[in-house]
C-alpha cells in the first residue's frame, strides 16, 4: 500500500487520533463506555494501519517483537500485582479496599483503572502479534 | 403486538436495522467473492453495534464496533491475503445441513416467546438484579455499606456499572479472561515462531 498517495496520507492524518481515542476508552473506563479490552483492540488496530502503511520494518523498529511480547506478559502480571497487593494487606485477592483505606470510592478508582490498564497492555500487544504472525506467514 | 409498537421506539428501529442485518448476512454467506465476503462481515459488525446502541447497550456497542467490525474484519482480510480470495465450489447435498439449521432457528425463536419483551418494567431482571446492580452494591461486605450511608460502596465514583460489575464485582471472571487473551497470545508465538536462516530463533 505504499505507492498509493491517499491511503498513505490520509491514514497518516488519522493514525495519531486513533492513538488518542483508544487512550480515551481506556482512561475513561469507569466513566463512559468502553475500557480496557475495547481500548487494547483500537489501540492494537492504530497500529497494524501504521504496518499497513508503511510496512512491518517501520512497525518493528517502532515497536520491537520483544517489547511487545513483555507487554503481554506485564498486563496480566499488573492485573494480578493489584489482587495480591490486596491480600498483601490483609483483604481478599482483588479486593481494591487497601489502595485508598480510608476512601472506599477512591480505592475502587484506583484498583479498576490499574486493573483496565493490565486489561488494555495485553489485549493490544496480543491483538498485534496475532496480525503480524499472519502477515509474517505470507512475507516468508 | 400493535401496543408493543406504540410504546417501543427502540422496537421499530430494531426492525429496520435488523432487516438490514438479515441482508447483509445473506450476502456474506451467499458471495462467492471471500474479499467482499470479508468486506460484509465488517458492515454486518457496525450495523450490530448500531443495533445495541439502538438497545442503550453501550459497552456491548463500543466492543462489538472494535471486535466485530474493527479487529476481527482484519485479520479475515490478512488470512485472506495468505489463502487467496475465491471461494471453491461447494460440492451439493447440504439438504440435511438446512434442515438442521431450520428446526434448530425455529426452537431458538420458539425459545424466546417465553422471554420478557424488551424494556419490559414487569420482568424480573428489571426488579431484582438491576436495581442493586445499578446501586454498586453487589458483592460487597456489609463492612463497607456503613461507611457509605447512601447505600453506594462507590461514593459515585464509578458511574459506569458495566465497569463496575466486570472489574470488580466479576473480578476473577476478568482476570481469566485476561489470561485466555495471554494464552492464546503465547501459543501463537509458540506455533508460528520462524527459525532464521543462521538457525537463531527469534
Amino acid at each position: 500500500m505504499r505507492d498509493q498517495v491517499v491511503a498513505r496520507v490520509i491514514g497518516g492524518m488519522l493514525f495519531p487520533f486513533i492513538i488518542i481515542f483508544a487512550l480515551y476508552v481506556q482512561a475513561h473506563g469507569e466513566i463512559g463506555p468502553g475500557g480496557g479490552f475495547q481500548a487494547g483492540v483500537i489501540l492494537a488496530c492504530a497500529f497494524i494501519l501504521y504496518s499497513l502503511l508503511n510496512g512491518e520494518e517501520a512497525t518493528t523498529s517502532l515497536l520491537p517483537p520483544r517489547l511487545v511480547d513483555s507487554a503481554m506478559a506485564l498486563g496480566v502480571l499488573l492485573y494480578v500485582g493489584v489482587g495480591i497487593h490486596g491480600l498483601a494487606f490483609g483483604n481478599g485477592f482483588l479486593d481494591y479496599s487497601a489502595l485508598s483505606p480510608l476512601h472506599p470510592g477512591h480505592a475502587e478508582v484506583i484498583g479498576i483503572t490499574l486493573v483496565e490498564a493490565g486489561i488494555g497492555l495485553t489485549v493490544a500487544s496480543v491483538m498485534l502479534t496475532l496480525y503480524r504472525k499472519l502477515f509474517a506467514l505470507e512475507e516468508s | 403486538m400493535t401496543d408493543l409498537l406504540a410504546q417501543n421506539d427502540v422496537f421499530l428501529i430494531n426492525i429496520a436495522l435488523l432487516a438490514m442485518v438479515a441482508i447483509v448476512a445473506l450476502g456474506t454467506v451467499l458471495t462467492r467473492n471471500l474479499l467482499a465476503s470479508a468486506m460484509l462481515l465488517g458492515v454486518f459488525g457496525l450495523l450490530m453495534a448500531t443495533v445495541w446502541t439502538n438497545m442503550f447497550a453501550l459497552d456491548v456497542s463500543l466492543t462489538e464496533a472494535a471486535i466485530g467490525a474493527g479487529i476481527s474484519t482484519l485479520l479475515i482480510l490478512g488470512t485472506l491475503s495468505v489463502t487467496g480470495i475465491e471461494e471453491r465450489r461447494s460440492p451439493p447435498g447440504r439438504l440435511p445441513a438446512a434442515i438442521i439449521v431450520a428446526v434448530t432457528g425455529t426452537l431458538l425463536i420458539y425459545g424466546t416467546l417465553d422471554m420478557p419483551h424488551f424494556g419490559d418494567r414487569n420482568a424480573p431482571v428489571q426488579s431484582h438484579l438491576s436495581p442493586q446492580y445499578l446501586s454498586q452494591q453487589v458483592g460487597k461486605a456489609s463492612a463497607a455499606a456503613s461507611e457509605h450511608p447512601s447505600g453506594n460502596d462507590f461514593g459515585g465514583e464509578v458511574p459506569n456499572a458495566v465497569t463496575a460489575i466486570l472489574a470488580d464485582y466479576r473480578g476473577y471472571d476478568t482476570l481469566f479472561e485476561t489470561t485466555v487473551v495471554f494464552a492464546a497470545g503465547i501459543s501463537v508465538l509458540l506455533l508460528l515462531r520462524r527459525e532464521k536462516p543462521g538457525g537463531v530463533s527469534r
